[in-house]
């Protein structure tokens, strides 16, 4: 296991105070409270149904929570719209893709640029002077995040036709073109072979490192979680139950009891030998 | 104050006609997600089919039975040629190609048995009754009657039945229908007959009051409003739905129409389903659409 | 292919977001525009003129209007027969009433007009979606159809309820004869064109079809809802308006809400299907394909069967075959022709080989 030293990890950005969401009578959160410092890439884990996504979902607007507050960038509220979300820094991607698939890459990944434009509708219709300038300077930056993710071969193909590996790619791709301060990842490996995480895993860190952008992440596999996260947040049935570095996490007896199980042989004997 | 009820009760019966087209589209609606704009046509394919029929010299009841094979074989042709090879498109497509088949059917029923507006004379006597002072019509009461019973069978078939039970799993999801061997062929085959039978019925009613003419068509669009106001899956929904626009209709016709200088019957039901929508996007009784991201 | 179009690399941004990228693209659409522009009334004989192109140019524009909403945004429409009647109506109150304005600013005038009136319509986008939208639309139509045959002040106070439009003047140059009336049109429909395709390839037509595609996900990432949905509704109304206007003035002659009615609608939303919904060049095959269609059809029935078909079954055959057709393009080819001449196109590529 890679441990990369994390010196420029900096204030509070994110902070959620005794949130909790409930749908009807089923408790999807209950009194979560934890933080994510700038720059740190904190990641989600635990059972399916242990209220996740909710939490994301929370974060980014779509959901409202009945009780609590979150905090991003010092400014506390109870509930906010997407676009609000959106527009003060903080960019998502989907469990289920939710690319356009009426349109090409490039187009979509210029949707996530959408909120800096400026030109106004007569403009645009013009095209010829404001419109056309404002439109190959966003091209410029979307070309650089194209670079970034290695994806300049399949910048003219709709996205419905793209396999679904590339597609999560994109769906990244579209993520970071807002210049997010806040990038929340809802399982970004699903469904992928193991060269495709790595490739994941890399651009995840390199996200971090070179465009200092802070990462929430739900993620299902553990290797990928303790490689790659500063921080590991574990809920069970919408409480949390474990808050720390990774290997602080794998040793709680209860998330092991809750959920991670053994990794390894190593760490059952590692385990046992500090339990005993 | 009479007069008052007279209109409302006439509003109510009319709109128990207008709830019997719409029953129509949310049978199919129900049970395959598909819109039938086309319900219009079919209910004025039915009435001529039935009249013509009878002119040519039919007795009555062979007309009838003549007309109810016809639309059987409509429905079949129709899921054989349009809906089989549009299975599990988006719902609009569906949507434009049942406007394709509201020509098809308009050009083929007028072709056929040509435009002349005839009389449907079903044997019903329109002298008014007197209930309490009131004037109402026997004829329309006869038509509410006609409804109610076709509605309560229906209500019935679905809520009870194991077709009916496939039919509802059928209109929520296609291929899911398809993977637990529910034969949409079938099925589909099915519920089309039965909506080209609710056609007929509303056609002959329908043809009754109006003569069967084109017009006949456009009381499909009449039908949309009390769809969409009772909520598109719900037969519940469809008769409140046609006895709220009904009346209503027929009150802002007498009430507020001359204010406006008349005719607003046509725009009326459609803005207040509009401002209803509104409040409740899904209709009355229609399922809300979670659409989870 | 006819020519190559391989070798020709984009070193800029600007020549790669062009609409024509390709020189040879460039060069065929130049001389066409020189055909239609110059070719055509000088050439061209009258008949065809009067009757297929000026009808066919406006109903494009209708066609563009609405694919815009429909086809882009994905609001579905049936009031557009509604918006193009404000349009035809709007025009003439401004030419009896203020006969100062000049005629093309009348028309620009009357689209926004029909601007307006789409957008109040299209506010209940918001809450409503998919085909309960169609309530709204039809709300729409039917009410405008209502409110301009009931309400004298729009017709004038005219007793049969048919009025004359206007005659056309612009700077002083009646236009009268075919020709004029044809590079009117042909104009107005070009520059507009040019500027439905200008924003459909900008940040307004990437927010329509976001919305269109997945409108939670465009929301999450910022796209706004009220905003990309009114511009839809205001910018397609405008076209629509437009082509009301000129259908009136330019085609008919006279203004009339029966030219505008829910027939006029479904006819101009056929034309969206069959040209092909999300492309501004499918607006055009598609109002091509319904106007030249009857008369083909016209000509094929005639040739087979003579005269002896009785003289009601011609228009009702019509709208069978009318009606076949959409359910074929549906099946077949639910992109419409524009989707067919991409597929050609990528065909002759490769001709002669297969693939």
């Amino acid at each position: 296991m890679v441990t990369v030293p994390r010196q420029h990890i900096g204030d509070v950005l994110l902070r959620l105070e005794e949130v909790s969401l409930a749908f009807g009578g089923v408790k999807a959160l209950s009194q979560v409270s934890f933080e994510v410092r700038e720059r740190e890439i904190c990641a989600i884990i635990g059972p399916n149904g242990a209220g996740k996504s909710s939490l994301l979902n929370i974060i980014n607007g779509v959901y409202h929570p009945s009780s609590g507050t979150v905090s991003f960038a010092g400014v506390a509220r109870r509930s906010m719209r997407p676009h609000q979300a959106a527009a003060s820094g903080i960019a998502r991607t989907f469990q289920n893709i939710a690319l356009f698939k009426g349109m090409t890459v490039l187009d979509n990944i210029m949707t996530g640029r959408n909120l800096k434009m400026r030109s106004p509708l007569l403009a645009q219709a013009l095209y010829w002077g404001l419109a056309e300038r404002e439109e190959i300077a966003h091209r410029r930056k979307v070309e650089e995040i194209i670079d970034f993710l290695q994806i300049e071969a399949i910048r003219k193909t709709p996205v419905g036709r793209l396999p679904y590996g590339l597609q999560k790619r994109v769906e990244l791709a579209r993520a970071l073109a807002a210049e997010p301060r806040l990038l929340l990842l809802d399982e970004p490996m699903a469904g992928m072979n193991v060269e495709e995480k790595q490739d994941m895993c890399r651009f995840i860190l390199d996200v971090n490192d070179e465009l200092g952008v802070t990462v929430v992440l739900i993620e299902h596999d553990m290797a990928v979680v303790m490689d790659i996260a500063d921080r590991v947040v574990v809920l069970d049935y919408g409480r949390k139950i474990a808050d720390g570095p990774p290997d602080e996490v794998r040793r709680n007896p209860e998330v092991i009891a809750a959920y991670l199980g053994v990794a390894t042989e190593a760490d059952r004997r590692a385990v046992q030998s500090e339990a005993g | 104050m009479q007069f008052f009820f007279e209109v409302l009760i006439g509003g109510l019966l009319a709109g128990v006609m207008y709830s019997l087209v719409a029953l129509g589209f949310v049978l199919i609606f129900k049970a395959s997600g598909v819109f039938n704009f086309a319900q219009g046509a079919m209910v004025l394919f039915a009435a001529l089919t039935f009249v013509s029929l009878e002119e040519r010299g039919l007795p009555r009841w062979a007309a009838l039975a003549a007309t109810l094979l016809v639309m059987l074989l409509l429905a079949l042709v129709i899921e054989r040629a349009v809906l089989r090879p549009l299975v599990n498109q988006p719902a609009i497509s569906l949507f434009m190609a049942t406007i394709g088949l509201t020509f098809c059917i308009e050009g083929m029923a007028q072709g056929v048995w040509g435009s002349v507006v005839k009389g449907l004379d079903l044997g019903i006597p329109d002298t008014p009754l007197e209930v309490r002072g009131t004037l109402v019509s026997q004829f329309d009461l006869l038509a509410a009657l006609a409804a109610g019973l076709l509605v309560a069978v229906l209500a019935f078939f679905f809520q009870v039945t194991r077709t009916g039970r496939a039919l509802r799993a059928v209109a929520d999801d296609h291929q899911a229908a398809l993977s637990v061997g529910i034969p949409l062929r079938h099925i589909w085959g099915v519920v089309w007959a039965v909506a080209g039978a609710v056609a007929l019925v509303a056609g002959l009613l329908w043809g009754a009051r109006l003569g069967v003419q084109f017009a006949l068509s456009v009381i499909a669009l009449k039908a949309l409003p009390v769809m969409f106001l009772g909520g598109l899956t719900s037969i519940a929904g469809a008769i409140v739905g046609g006895l709220l626009i009904g009346a209503s209709e027929k009150l802002a016709e007498v009430y507020i129409g001359p204010a406006l200088g008349g005719g607003i019957e046509n725009w009326f039901p459609y803005v207040l389903v509009l401002l209803f929508l509104l409040f409740r996007p899904e209709g009355m009784f229609g399922e809300k659409r979670i659409d989870r991201v | 292919m006819i020519y190559r179009e391989a070798g020709q690399f984009r070193t800029s941004y600007r020549a790669d977001q062009r609409i024509f990228p390709i020189v040879q693209d460039r060069v065929v659409v130049g001389a066409l525009l020189l055909v239609a522009f110059a070719g055509v009334p000088l050439f061209a004989p009258e008949y065809l003129i009067t009757a297929l192109l000026i009808q066919w140019l406006i109903l494009s524009l209708a066609t563009l209007g609405l694919n815009l909403l429909t086809g882009y945004a994905g609001q579905f429409s049936l009031g557009t027969g509604g918006f193009m009647a404000v349009g035809a109506f709007a025009t003439y109150a401004f030419q009896l009433r203020a006969p100062s304005i000049p005629l093309l600013a009348a028309f620009a005038l009357a689209g926004l007009c029909a601007a307006a009136v789409g957008v109040v319509f299209g506010l209940p986008s918001l809450r409503i979606r998919g085909l309960y939208l169609s309530v709204t639309t039809l709300a729409a139509q039917f009410f405008i159809e209502w409110l301009l045959t009931r309400v004298g002040w729009f017709t004038n106070y005219s007793a049969s309820g048919v009025i004359s439009a206007q005659r056309m003047v612009i700077a002083g140059v009646p236009i009268d004869t075919p020709a004029r009336r044809y590079l009117l049109v042909l104009s107005i429909v070009a520059l507009l064109a040019l500027a439905a395709k200008n924003l459909v390839r900008s940040r307004t037509g990437r927010a329509w079809m976001a919305v269109r595609d997945m409108d939670i996900a465009a929301e999450v990432i910022g796209i706004p809802m009220l905003r990309t949905k009114l511009s839809a509704f205001a910018v397609s109304s405008f076209y629509c308006g437009v082509a009301g206007a000129l259908w009136a003035y330019a085609f008919l002659g006279t203004v009339e809400p029966q030219a505008f009615d829910l027939d006029r609608s479904f006819r101009v939303l056929t034309m969206v299907i069959i040209g092909g919904a999300g492309s501004v060049l499918g607006s055009f095959l598609g109002a091509a394909f319904i106007v030249l269609f009857p008369i083909f059809l016209n000509q094929l029935l005639h040739g087979l069967f003579g005269d002896t078909l009785r003289p009601g079954l011609l228009p009702n055959i019509e709208l069978f075959v009318f009606g076949s057709l959409i359910i074929f393009f549906l099946i077949v080819e639910p992109n419409g022709l524009a989707r067919l001449w991409q597929i050609a196109k990528e065909k002759l590529r490769l001709w002669p080989f297969p693939h």
